[in-house]
């Protein structure tokens, strides 16, 4: 694989340019309560019944830090192996929006609550290891409705005060397929965590993607333009490929880039200017007096220590190291950690190669046919692995299972019934068998007479025949053994 | 009857207690004297029928266990009051009516005292003289020549009801000396606590890192009082204090011998009248006879604490109030669109002071002044925190006065900013410092009109605080000059 060569580079009028691509990754927390109130989380309820009397920035109201969001953040960031910051303090940004109630957002400016740190991705040109700025958290900001009505606007403040995690990437990315990886691992990671869910329709999980060029060999940084808000993976990719050809037009045209915050329009499929560097806000950061510094003691970081998961990279050496999976075999099962609990669950009663053939090759199939996530499997990851064991145990042939296999996907059925009503169990029974093929010889005497003659070629077709003799059902291994004896 | 207001809220209590007066008497006398003394402005809103239909229950009910049981208070209208219009004397939140109570003020109600009101003050707290009130100025209980005088402020509402004996005492809050200047502007005892000793929760903010609530009453013992109500750990306000409960009336004592009291010379400041100067060296020698040792000390970087204060509370207000845009609740002024609606909706909501402030503190926040401002004001504060520190180890409390004039007069400095801050200058390092201080009545101006004495402690020792302010009270033995001549 590592003969594959990193070849992303865009062609203008003037030569080959470089994409640079850096992440802010914009991730909601797990976690029942909002970052500072007790206002429940759940996506999808009523506008405004999630709303406590500190998330609609009441006079007199104060904030009161969450505690279990603060272990969700230092989980996470010992997942992106990154420093923990033992104190970090919680600044006010300030604007105005009418779906912001306090008219600031609470986050971490100077001091953030984790420092730098690395996540690693499988490349088909080998790993790549992309640096991790920083991770903190904030209060996200409310809903504003514009279309309920022609003349008001309307806010939801559901999502008002729910916590945040923002993921600062460095500036290492140099393609939308990295970035596509990046965004897959750093989600994977935090749903092994369970820190975040990653659900992408829901608004969990976004970004504000940098993005700036320079010809192929240059060693300097060129003005970046920052795409806000893209909420899936895709449009993040399409966004950062019209944005690259746009800023190389520019630059190649004799002008220069202006750093400047961009929106992407999904329906044109193109960025569009939404302020200038001259325009930004001014956010007045200053640390928030109503919250004291956070300062986590060594115990409360060795404690969440404890409790982390097996993750994404540990796992995949594991399965290469104990069980023998390809790399490739390994990437794939540990790239989601829904997948890897399937996989866990097949493999630990049946046999962790076939696990991971069986998954990759027919389960995904299916999968990728009917456009299902493993969630959505039609098959049970119980009844994968009778399945494996029927294989295994020489029950069925690898070429039968694939039948019950069929079978399975139309109703999840247990594949030992299936078997059993379909009569499709294997004919194992050298005795039968040796009847058959003794058979099979004497009826066809003119070939056998060819192949012992040097057409060696012929045997395939006595397996053919001893195969079509028992329906199918022939133990395919047996079969050879005896027509090898016997045509000696 | 008509005696009963002139009760201090102990005695008044233990007589309601001992029910040789009923909560209702108490609560009618205070009721009648309220509504007579409309000229004074000392109200917002007025709770009047309900305080009655509330004795009435404590009497019937005999619910006489609470440390407050029967008390008739009002309170500055920066507490946010369960069902009861709260607006901080601004526009912006007329017709405000909060679906909760602040911990500051249910800890008064659970200790069976009765809401009488809700008192003026200046808007969002931001003044010394209550002129920057939304709904007009209050006037104070001493009056010079026929002239009308300032209550100070911003609790002008508070102390001018405490002085005209419309309220048994009362919470005021301090960012920069809110309590004590107007205490001693109108001959009341005034404490702003130790930072955190008392909940945030539920009072409309000022600024965050300073504001403190506290008692403003006739008399110490009352003052220890309302402190041991009021005061505790609140898991609601991430800044307030976990330290264990204490009993500030039960161990008020006179005994301050051998205690050390500091005298900084910075506190003699140009232009300082001579009486107050003299008001100073009185107290100390009546803190001599009472057997304290008075030492000189130094702060030196008093003189940095005003600049300072108005750096940081602006910046941290403009924030805090931010919040008022026109868009939950208060008031609204319609606009085209939305920054349309936020401009008219804070251009006609606000009073011109806190416009002002809300301007400094943008400012000294903003990209490119931060450093210069904001980020040097944080490190000046802690200069003045190192100073009081410092001088701690050696004292146990520090004298000085508690403002360089007396009252002046209604409309005298509300047209100069500078002059008006300039009152502050006594109060605002003790705010910047996060300590307690009290202020008591100490004597008489040559116009009659009443003057402060401030006395600084150290964190969490407001009993040393009391003690000294207990000691000295009996010295001096103030006598209230209220003339009742506005009924």
């Amino acid at each position: 694989m590592a003969d594959n060569k990193f070849d992303y580079y865009l062609d203008g009028k003037t030569g080959k340019w470089e994409v640079i691509i850096g992440l802010e990754v914009h991730a909601q927390v797990t976690s029942r309560a909002k970052l500072f109130s007790g206002s429940s989380t759940k996506f999808g309820s009523d506008p405004n019944t999630q709303v406590s009397l500190v998330d609609a920035a009441m006079p007199g109201m104060l904030p009161v830090i969450n505690k279990f969001c603060i272990e969700q953040a230092v989980k996470t960031g010992l997942g992106l192996k990154a420093k923990i910051n033992r104190f970090s303090k919680f600044d006010r940004k300030n604007y105005f929006y009418a779906d912001l109630p306090q008219g600031y957002q609470i986050s971490q400016f100077k001091f953030p609550i984790v420092g730098e740190g690395e996540i690693v991705l499988d490349m088909p040109y080998g790993t790549k290891v992309v640096g991790i700025e920083r991770l903190h958290l904030e209060q996200d900001a409310g809903k504003s409705l514009h279309d309920q009505d022609p003349e008001n606007s309307f806010v939801d403040l559901n999502r008002s005060g729910i916590a945040l995690m923002e993921i600062v990437g460095k500036p290492d990315l140099r393609s939308p397929e990295e970035v596509g990886q990046y965004v897959k691992k750093l989600r994977s990671i935090m749903r092994y965590l369970n820190t975040c869910d990653g659900n992408m329709d829901e608004g969990s999980l976004r970004a504000d993607v940098n993005v700036s060029v320079r010809k192929q060999g240059s060693q300097q940084l060129g003005t970046r333009c920052e795409i806000k808000n893209v909420n899936s993976i895709k449009f993040m990719q399409q966004a950062i490929e019209y944005e690259a050809k746009r800023q190389i037009d520019i630059i190649e045209d004799g002008g220069t880039i202006n750093q400047e915050t961009r929106l992407y329009d999904t329906k044109k499929n193109e960025t569009r200017s939404m302020r200038s560097k001259e325009d930004a806000h001014d956010y007045r950061y200053f640390p928030d007096p109503d919250l004291l510094p956070l300062v986590l003691d060594s115990e409360f970081i060795e404690n969440i220590k404890k409790t982390l998961p097996e993750l994404p990279d540990e796992k995949k050496h594991r399965l290469m190291n104990d069980f023998g999976l390809s790399s490739y075999d390994a990437s794939i099962i540990i790239s989601e950690k829904d997948i890897s609990d399937y996989y866990e669950d097949v493999a630990k009663n049946s046999d962790y190669k076939l696990a991971a053939n069986w998954m990759i090759v027919e389960l995904f199939g299916i999968l990728n046919k009917e456009g299902k996530e493993i969630k959505d499997s039609p098959v049970s990851a119980v009844n994968l692995s009778k399945l494996i064991n029927l294989i295994k145990n020489g029950t069925i042939s690898g070429k039968i299972a694939k039948t019950v296999f069929e079978q399975m996907v139309q109703r999840n059925e247990n594949p030992e019934v299936i078997i059993e009503k379909s009569g499709l169990k294997q004919q194992s029974d050298p005795k039968e068998l040796e009847i058959i093929i003794d058979n099979i010889i004497k009826n066809n005497q003119d070939k056998v007479i060819e192949y012992k003659s040097g057409k060696i070629k012929l045997f395939s077709f006595f397996v053919g025949q001893a195969m079509k003799d028992t329906a199918g059902k022939g133990n395919p291994q047996l079969i050879n053994n005896i027509l090898s004896k016997k045509l000696k | 009857m008509g005696e009963i207001t002139k009760l201090t809220l102990v005695n008044l209590v233990s007589k309601i207690k001992s029910k040789e007066i009923s909560a209702l008497d108490a609560c009618s006398d205070y009721v009648n004297r309220i509504v007579k003394s409309k000229k004074l402005n000392t109200f917002v809103t007025e709770t009047l029928e309900q305080a009655i239909s509330f004795a009435k229950k404590i009497d019937d009910n005999n619910l006489k266990e609470g440390i407050l049981s029967g008390a008739p208070i009002a309170v500055k209208d920066l507490f946010c009051t369960k069902n009861v219009e709260t607006t901080a004397s601004s526009k912006i939140l007329k017709g405000f009516v909060p679906t909760y109570e602040s911990t500051v003020t249910s800890k008064l109600w659970e200790r069976g005292a009765v809401l009488l009101g809700k008192l003026n003050c200046d808007e969002f707290a931001m003044g010394s003289s209550n002129e920057t009130s939304a709904f007009g100025n209050v006037i104070n209980p001493y009056k010079v020549n026929d002239e009308n005088i300032v209550p100070g402020g911003s609790s002008g509402g508070c102390s001018a009801a405490v002085a005209a004996d419309l309220t048994v005492a009362t919470v005021g809050t301090d960012t920069g000396g809110s309590i004590r200047q107007p205490a001693a502007f109108t001959g009341i005892v005034g404490l702003k606590p130790t930072y955190g000793r008392c909940s945030r929760w539920g009072i409309v903010a000022f600024a965050s890192s300073l504001d403190q609530a506290g008692p403003m009453t006739k008399n110490v013992s009352d003052c220890a009082l309302m402190l041991d109500a009021i005061s505790g750990f609140d898991e609601k306000d991430s800044t307030s204090a976990n330290t264990k409960k204490e009993e500030f009336l039960k161990n008020l004592n006179r005994n301050i011998k051998g205690l050390k009291i500091g005298i900084p010379k910075e506190y003699i400041v140009d232009d300082m009248p001579k009486e107050i100067q003299d008001l100073w060296d009185k107290g100390i020698s009546w803190m001599k006879e009472s057997g304290a040792i008075i030492k000189d000390i130094s702060l030196p970087h008093t003189k940095y604490a005003l600049p300072t204060y108005y750096i940081i509370a602006p910046a941290e207000a403009s924030s805090n109030l931010a919040r008022y845009d026109g868009v939950r609740y208060g008031f609204r002024a319609s606009g085209k669109d939305l920054n349309e609606m936020y401009e008219n909706t804070r251009s006609l909501g606000f009073g011109n002071e806190v416009k002002r402030r809300i301007m400094i503190g943008t400012y000294v926040l903003s990209s490119g002044y931060y450093d210069a401002y904001y980020l040097k004001a944080q490190q000046v504060r802690r200069l003045i925190k190192n100073d009081f520190d410092l001088v701690f180890k050696d004292v146990d409390a520090i004298l000085t006065p508690t403002a360089p004039s007396s009252a002046f007069k209604i409309g005298e400095k509300k047209d100069d900013p500078i002059s008006m801050y300039l009152n502050d200058v006594f109060t605002v390092p003790i705010n910047l410092a996060g300590l307690p201080a009290i202020s008591i009545p100490a004597g008489f101006d040559q116009s009659g009109l009443p003057l402060g004495l401030q006395i600084i402690g150290k964190p969490f020792d407001e009993q040393t605080v009391l003690n000294s302010a207990y000691a000295l009270e009996e010295k001096i033995g103030f006598k209230s000059q209220v003339k009742d001549w506005w009924m």
